[in-house]
């Protein structure tokens, strides 16, 4: 119908699957951020690692490139083992927590301050695809600065090496990819819960922060008071640090894990203690969004 | 006819304090009226139907279907216009109208094109790329009229409407109601405690007290027994003779003091009619008036009904 034609009419049009609605938000979602300049160049920054690691990774199986430089030996100082992949991956996650402090508390607040909710579900669109819509928007913007660059990484060495060394390391892959799909898991829920309970943004954003440094430093001061490791369990850092030498390393640990998630020799807690405190986070949060996300607040 | 809301026993509980009791009724109307004072029970029985709120006992179907275990069908017939501001800050208008009729399921082409179409439906063609959050408030009110109908909905949840608009503004918006309604594609449920707009739009009207069915009533029927009910007033002539020869044509009739008479007339009896008798009987027809029961004297009657809960729920 011609806009002229200023009348009501029903809409018998085709219908989109409703499996795939969910990602009509996370659509419009990155319409928004693309509008933000620093978030732009921000992400293009946090490439910035990776090419260096790759360009490491190239110089390393290249030693005629180092003698231009005059350095033909200096191939043999660089390593491509599993410091060099959990560095990777540590530098990228600690970005991806900057990111998801950046973009994160914009997810639901806004709907929250305007009462969108109840025009979401107003439709059929349930609340567990509202959800997955907000966090495919920092799932996809999080896995492209930490697994995907950490697995083609994990392929250009295997290329340049050649000889099974891919079979050889096959837990780097291993860990890069569940390692950092149990990062970005994380910050995704707390950042979309905290997004949920604090309407101002930048409280929201301080707070992400907040509970990985501030709840870091209480469980420091309960390991020093009481003499004890089970103030690490506060701390989200050396909890997911341990994951990844897990699975890194599995049984035969070598590393303390990664810069910014190190884990003190010594200090180490049972892993079962570590995978479910890492669960009970994500179901605080997701509690937490399961509270707050609903078409209309209900006063008792 | 399948009728377009059904309510079956249907309570719902906010903690231990019971808001809709036990609830039956059937609503049939193109444009049902959902009338009662603030905390009766409207929006929550509008929040139930969309699923927000789960009923702790009965059930409430929409053109035949539960609301409970078909929530996600029932929400896809529905356009829904809420009570409070509800839109996303920062967004355009019409961007704002193709994200929720994407959401319903439209392709984004069509959602789009739906958008501007909505937007320039309910007069706001001119502002659609102004963000929603500078619009005024009978702008917003618009705003959330097209974003419920972008999607073209079987029926149509409307929230007080008329909330916050100036005069010229409420008269635009009853107008559009109307003319939604009269295309006859959709059902439209309107709840407010304006009883005016009620009476402008509806032909049916359910009004709830303290969460339950104080009366329903068929506006339609009313209007059309209101035009059957006479009052006139006489003089001269023989007002027995004049009483005796209506009556013979099947009006029911009671005759007042000083020449009053009320009456009804039957289906086939035009008023001119009476006019002919008065004039052989040398009666003359002084005054002569539609009785109306309007629905604010309906809506005065349910809210002064005894409280006594009856079985089914109605007072």
């Amino acid at each position: 119908m011609a806009v002229y034609k200023k009348t009501y009419r029903p809409y018998e049009g085709s219908l989109t699957p409703g499996w795939s609605r969910f990602l009509v938000i996370t659509r419009y979602a990155f319409e928004e951020l693309r509008s933000s300049r620093f978030l732009t160049i921000f992400y293009i920054a946090s490439f910035l690692y990776p090419l260096i690691a790759a360009i490491l990774i190239y110089v390393r199986h290249n030693a005629s490139a180092l003698g231009l430089v005059g350095a033909r030996n200096a191939n043999q100082l660089i390593s491509i083992n599993v410091v060099f992949f959990l560095t990777l991956l540590g530098w990228q996650s600690m970005l991806a927590l900057f990111l998801a402090a950046f973009i994160g508390p914009g997810q639901i607040s806004p709907d929250l301050a305007n009462n969108a909710l109840a025009l979401y579900f107003a439709r059929p669109f349930s609340r567990t695809e509202y959800v997955l819509g907000k966090m495919s928007v920092l799932v996809i913007l999080l896995s492209l600065m930490t697994w995907v660059p950490g697995l083609l990484l994990f392929l250009l060495q295997g290329y340049l090496e050649g000889g099974g060394w891919m079979g050889d390391n096959w837990r780097f892959a291993y860990g890069v990819f569940f390692g950092a799909w149990i990062w970005i898991l994380i910050l995704s829920l707390l950042a979309l819960a905290l997004s949920a309970w604090v309407k101002w943004k930048p409280a929201a954003g301080g707070l992400m922060f907040g509970v990985f440094f501030v709840a870091a430093a209480f469980g420091g001061i309960a390991n020093a008071v009481e003499r004890t490791n089970w103030g690490n369990l506060l701390n989200i850092g050396y909890l997911v640090g341990s994951v990844w030498v897990d699975l890194f390393e599995g049984g035969n640990r070598t590393t303390n894990g990664a810069v910014f998630f190190r884990v003190p020799q010594g200090e180490e807690l049972p892993m079962w203690c570590t995978y479910a405190a890492l669960a009970a986070l994500c179901g605080i949060c997701l509690y937490m969004l399961a509270r707050k996300i609903r078409g209309t607040e209900v006063v008792r | 006819m399948e009728p377009v809301i059904e309510l079956d026993g249907l309570e719902v509980r906010f903690g231990s304090r019971a808001i809709l009791k036990n609830l039956k009724v059937s609503l049939n109307g193109r444009a049902i009226g959902l009338l009662g004072p603030n905390g009766a029970g409207k929006s929550t029985l509008l929040n139930t139907l969309l699923g927000f709120h789960k009923p702790s006992a009965g059930t409430a179907r929409i053109f035949g279907r539960d609301v409970r275990t078909s929530a996600r069908a029932v929400r896809s017939l529905i356009g829904y216009m809420p009570e409070n501001d509800s839109f996303i800050a920062g967004m355009s208008g019409v961007h704002f109208v193709r994200l929720m009729a994407e959401l319903a399921g439209l392709p984004k082409e069509h959602a789009l094109e739906r958008a501007h179409e909505a937007f320039f439906y309910v007069g706001l063609g001119e502002v659609r790329y102004r963000a929603v959050g500078t619009y005024s408030l009978g702008m917003k009110q618009m705003a959330k009229l097209a974003q419920a109908i972008a999607h073209g909905p079987k029926l149509l949840f409307l929230d007080e409407p008329t909330n916050g608009l100036d005069p010229p503004a409420r008269t635009r918006m009853i107008q559009l109601i109307q003319e939604i309604r009269d295309r006859g594609d959709l059902h439209l449920v309107l709840s407010s405690h304006l009883l005016r707009d009620v009476e402008e739009c509806c032909d049916q009207v359910l009004i709830l007290k303290d969460g339950n069915i104080a009366a329903v009533c068929n506006l339609e029927e009313e209007r059309r027994m209101n035009r059957r009910f006479l009052e006139i007033e006489t003089r001269g002539g023989s007002n027995g003779d004049f009483l005796s020869a209506i009556e013979a044509l099947g009006c029911e009739t009671a005759a007042g003091a000083q020449g009053r008479i009320k009456l009804i007339l039957p289906d086939g009896l035009e008023v001119r009619q009476l006019y002919e008798i008065a004039a052989r009987q040398d009666v003359q027809i002084r005054r002569l008036s539609h009785k109306r029961d309007s629905l604010e004297d309906i809506f005065l009657k349910a809210m002064e009904a005894k409280a006594t809960e009856a079985a089914d729920g109605r007072i």
